[in-house]
Formats: C-alpha cells, structure tokens, sequence
C-alpha cells in the first residue's frame, strides 16, 4: 500500500515540475528561431513555428507536449533536428552517470572515513587534520577547484589528462573536483553524528560487556552514527547534478549537462523539457530508494501509507 | 567466615575540569562477600556511580582519573590491569545494569544479539549455541516468548522488558558481581518490585553479588544485605540492613531516614528534609563533609575528619558523635521516627 501510494505521488511530484517548468520556460523572452529573425523572411519564420505548433495558444502547446510525455516520446531537438530528445538524453547520460556515480561514491567513502577517523581522535591532531580538510573542501567551490586540478596535475605535473573523456584516467580529476564539496560535507556531519552516539548509554553498555574497541566502533558507533548521514544522500545527489553541469562544462565531458545548459541558452524547449524531466524522475526515484532502505537499515522505521 | 569477593580500598577519583578538579570519590572502601548484595545510597552527586564505574573501568579518561586506591577482585587488582585485561574482565566476571533501559541498548541492533554478543564475546561460544543460550537468558529473565523476542529491536520492548533484557545481558556470562546503578530508578513502581525480585532471584541462581546503587531506601530495606551510605564523595556509614534501620549512628544516615514519607502518619505531616546543600567538590571541607547541614555539629567536625567509628562488628560511621568524649544526645532517631 505504502509503496503504491508513493509511487502515485511521485508522478504527481513530476508532473508538478513538468507544468511549473513548462510554464516557465515560455515566460523567458524569445524563441528558439529569434537569432534567424533577421536572416529569414517573415513567411518562413511563420511556417517554421507552426511546425513546432508555436504558434498555438501556450495552453494548447501544454496539452500537445503532455500527450507525447504519457507516451514517453520526448520530441525531436529544435537546435539539431536529425536528433530526438531521447537519443540526446541516451547518448549523454553514460558520460554524466558514471561521472556523478563516482563522485558518489568517493564523497561517501571518503567523507565517511574522514568523519569516523576525526571524531574517534576527537580533540586531537587527526581530528583537526580532518576538519581542516573539510573546511577546505566546503569553502573552495567546484569551479575553483576544478582549473586548480588541471593547472597542477594535468598542466604542470603531465600526470593526467587535461579535459575530454574517454579512459578511465579522463574521469579521475572531474571525479575530484565534484565530490571535493559533498565530501566534506559529510565528512563534518559523520563527525558529529559519530561524536554524539559515542556519549550514548548504549555505547557505554556496549563497553561494560568488555567488547574490543573495534567491535565497539563498527557495531554500536558507525551503524547508529550513519543514519542520520543516510538521509543526507538525497540532497547530496542533487548537489552532484548540479554539479556535473558545471563540471562538464570544464572538462569538456559530453554528459547531459552541457545540453541542458546550451538548451536554455538556444531555447531549444524540448530539450529543456527533456532534460529537466530527466533530471527530475532521477531525484524523485533516488529519494524514494532512500526511503524504501531506511526500513532495512534502521528497525524502528515501519512504513506505513498513514498515521497507523 | 563470608568470602571477600569484592575489595575497595581507598579509592580516590577526580575529574578535570574548566572550573578545576572535581574530587567525585574521596577515600572510600568496602568489600562484598560472595552472594551478598551491598546496597550504596546516597544523594545525587554523592559519588556512587563514579565509584561502580570506576571498579569497571568505564570512568572517562581524561576528564576522570583514578588517583589513587586498588579495586580487589578475588585478590586481583583491576586498577593494573592493562587495557585488553581488563576488556576479559568486564561483562564476564563483572558486570553492570544501567539506570536508564530506554537509552541503554544499541536501537539498531536485535536485543537477542546484543545478548550473544555478550556470550561470544568471553566464551568459546559460537552461533547457534550462543543463540541458544541468548534465548535461554531471555527466558530466565521472565520475558514470554523467547525466542520470538530474539529476534526484536529495543523499541519493541517496554521500559521493565528492556531492563530485564539489560538483566539479561549483564548475567549472560554468570558474573561474579553484578553492578546495578539505579537499576529500578526509571521504571514505575509495580516494575520496580518485579525487577527487583528478578534480580535477587538470580542472584541466588547464578551465585552472583550485587552492588546496588540506589537512592531509595525502600529499595534498600527491601533487597540489600549490607547498606554504604555515601555523601561528599565518601562512604559515611556502614552497616547490616536491620542495624542500619534500627541504629544508625550518622546524622546524615538521621536524615535519610527522617525524610522518608510515613504513610501511615494520621496527620498529614510536612516532609522532613535535610537543610543546606551538599558540599563544593572542588575544595572540599577539611573536616567531616557533613558538618554544615548536620543540627549536632560541634567545633571539631569542622576541624577534623572524623575517623570510621566502629560501632559492633560490621558497623562503622564516620561522625566524631561516636567519639567517647563527645556529649550524648538527647534526641536519637531511628528508621524514621524520633525517639526520646
């Protein structure tokens, strides 16, 4: 029951973002043929428009879209016409995918160590050692630390590549560079979660039954400590697809970020639809795996469609 | 003669900190015999948890540190123990209930594990067998259903069940002494007696000690062999439950008793309390702890430390009334009551 009901508000939630961002995106002054305006007789710009049923009442426009959107068909590109939303999305998405996976997983991994590491020497030199990392980290934006990377390891030391994508060494740096920030992000909050069950009573039971201090870290600190960090995934993911528009930007990578941005710039309106619909399901189903785990991860959580 | 199971001797513990050096526990001593329940009372901050979980070694350090004193258990001291000795110690030949069940176990781990956990950890037990004896415990405990409760996660479990689990995980091992710091302080009172009869029955079962703390003298009229009454950081009187009741020689151990509720009193007396505070444990009194807040006070509590008067055997109090040159006293009180 719990599962069904979430799902039907998951696509009212994406409906929502669809209409708002269709709505939206007629109000930015301007049409994808503006820049032909002056090259191209009235006539012809007038039939192109009325190929993309531009020229309709933008109530009728919403209407037409939505009816291709149920049957999944995103439209074609304004900009390159050959080529369908869909494919646009299914050629980008590799790229931008293992992008933001990695990074993922290294601002985890790596926050989570960090976290652990800091508050277990709490007060000590590992401890601000991390911290100091982390300030580092939260204060030095993507777009900074990005060209610093390529000046040093790519310019100056010829350890890696400088942009594109291609081998797994062209993924290392963008990797770096996007989950500098998310991880230390969690690195802080692993920190003080972490510092807060050590002084639970638990860990004091946990302590008096004489177990290791290994034990008495991974089984009663880290498992409790993580919870709260788990939740924080879901804001996470959406800071690294953010990111990846700017990242990719940088490093050239041919990720569905760069279409998204150039697509507002030439207003090419299904490829903006596309691509924030996109980006939109990812979220919703992203927060929704998070949800649906908890229940394995911590027992007091029963899901339940209501107040039962 | 009794076995001395447990052995206190001079135990000195202080905590650091911004404001300067706590001094939690000053000089105390006692001892437990085998099978005996020892009951500490005292009001907060008197130092009775700082003195339990120093004997398990759970004293944070820093802030805390043991200054001084030896912790004797069937001879050996496990102040010297080094850390891994100590872990094998712990949860195996003592072991410790807490005051709050709500808090004290891990919420995301199956309360049967945390039982096993216990079990694997100092006996060469493994898996199923270690299931099984989890289960066992769960049943001794009094808790239906065994091994379906195995199986649950502390919040499935009321406030008695969870410290009955906390019972449990403590006795897994058949410690020597079991360390119950208010165990019965947060449960209602109909849970209370159940907890406590639990815990005498094991006792009796299992052949354990029991040091219970408590600040409730019905808890300890009711379960405790022998009482340590502790104010300021030290012990201030020791005796036989009945002796206590009956004859206490401490003015403090006078107002304990006078400030418990007669309910059977026909008219509906005011509560008696003991005026004044407890003292400033960062400079402590060179005198007895007491002095300021006790009506008998005479020059030389001030002065000096009283030294532990011993009254008959087994009956020790701190309090230079028991001196022989000190002027007798009118008013004398008993479990409770005044006498004159």
């Amino acid at each position: 029951m719990y599962i069904v009901k979430r799902i039907l508000i998951m696509l009212l939630t994406i409906w929502v973002i669809a209409s708002l961002t269709f709505l939206i995106m007629k109000f930015i002054p301007g049409d994808p043929f503006a820049s032909d305006a002056d090259v191209l007789p009235e006539e012809v710009l007038q039939n192109i428009r009325a190929k993309y049923n531009l020229d309709e009442p933008i109530a009728v426009q919403y209407v037409l879209y939505m009816k291709d959107l149920v049957t999944f068909d995103l439209g074609f590109s304004i900009q390159s016409e050959t080529r369908s939303v869909n494919s646009i999305i299914a050629d980008g998405a590799p790229a931008s995918a293992l992008l933001g996976l990695q990074a993922l997983v290294i601002a985890l991994a790596l926050g989570l160590l960090l976290g652990i590491v800091a508050a277990l020497n709490h007060n000590k030199v590992l401890d601000y050692a991390s911290m100091f990392i982390a300030i580092i980290g939260i204060s030095v934006p993507s777009f900074i630390l990005a060209p610093l990377l390529i000046k040093y390891f790519a310019v100056e030391w010829g350890m890696l590549p400088v942009a594109s994508w291609g081998t797994w060494q062209h993924s290392i740096l963008p990797t770096l560079a996007l989950a500098a920030t998310p991880l230390a992000v969690i690195a802080r909050f692993m920190r003080s979660s972490m510092l807060e069950v050590t002084n639970q009573n638990y860990i004091k039971t946990a302590d008096a039954k004489g177990l290791s201090k290994t034990k008495l870290v991974i089984r009663h600190g880290i498992r409790n400590a993580i919870l709260p960090v788990i939740s924080f995934i879901g804001p996470l993911f959406v800071s690294l697809i953010t990111g990846t528009f700017v990242i990719e930007k940088i490093f050239a990578i041919p990720g569905i970020g760069r279409y998204f941005v150039d697509s507002i710039f030439n207003r090419d309106y299904p490829v903006i639809m596309g691509t924030t619909i996109f980006f939109s399901v990812l979220l919703v189903l992203t927060l929704f795996i998070i949800d649906i785990s908890y229940r394995y991860i911590d027992p007091r959580i029963k899901l339940t469609s209501g107040g039962e | 003669m009794l076995e001395r199971l447990l052995e206190v001797n001079n135990l000195e513990v202080s905590f650091k900190t911004y404001g300067g050096e706590v001094q939690a526990v000053r000089d105390v001593s006692f001892h437990v015999d085998k099978g005996e329940i020892l009951a500490i009372v005292g009001e907060s901050g008197s130092g009775k948890s700082v003195t339990v979980q120093s004997i398990m070694g759970l004293i944070p350090t820093p802030p805390g540190k043991i200054k001084n004193g030896e912790v004797l258990l069937e001879g050996q001291d496990l102040l010297k123990l080094s850390k891994r000795d100590m872990q094998k110690v712990k949860g195996s030949k003592i072991s410790m209930v807490f005051q709050d069940p709500m808090t004290s176990l891990n919420p995301t781990m199956k309360v049967g594990k945390q039982i096993a956990e216990s079990i694997t950890t100092h006996q060469n037990i493994k898996g199923q067998e270690a299931k099984e004896n989890a289960i066992d415990m769960i049943r001794r405990v009094g808790i239906s259903n065994p091994a379906e409760r195995y199986e649950q996660y502390p919040h499935e479990f009321s406030g008695g069940m969870r410290q009955r689990i906390m019972i449990a995980i403590a006795l897994a091992c058949h410690p020597k002494v079991l360390l119950a710091d208010e165990p019965t302080t947060a449960l209602d009172v109909t849970i209370q007696a159940q907890v406590l009869d639990l815990m005498k029955n094991l006792k009796d079962e299992m052949d354990t000690s029991i040091i219970l703390i408590t600040h409730d003298l019905g808890v300890v009229a009711e379960t405790a062999e022998r009482v340590a009454v502790m104010y300021g950081g030290m012990i201030v009187e020791t005796a036989p439950v009945n002796e206590l009741f009956n004859n206490p020689k401490h003015p403090y151990t006078w107002g304990l008793l006078e400030s418990i509720p007669d309910i059977d009193a026909e008219d509906k007396k005011r509560l008696v309390p003991i005026e004044g505070a407890p003292p400033d444990l960062f400079s402590p009194p060179k005198g007895c702890p007491f002095a300021p807040r006790c009506k008998y006070a005479m020059d030389v509590c001030v002065e000096e430390m009283p030294p532990a008067f011993s009254i008959k055997d087994g009956h020790d109090a701190k309090c230079w009334l028991n001196d022989s040159r000190s002027p007798a006293l009118k008013e004398l009180v008993a479990a409770g009551r005044q006498f004159s």
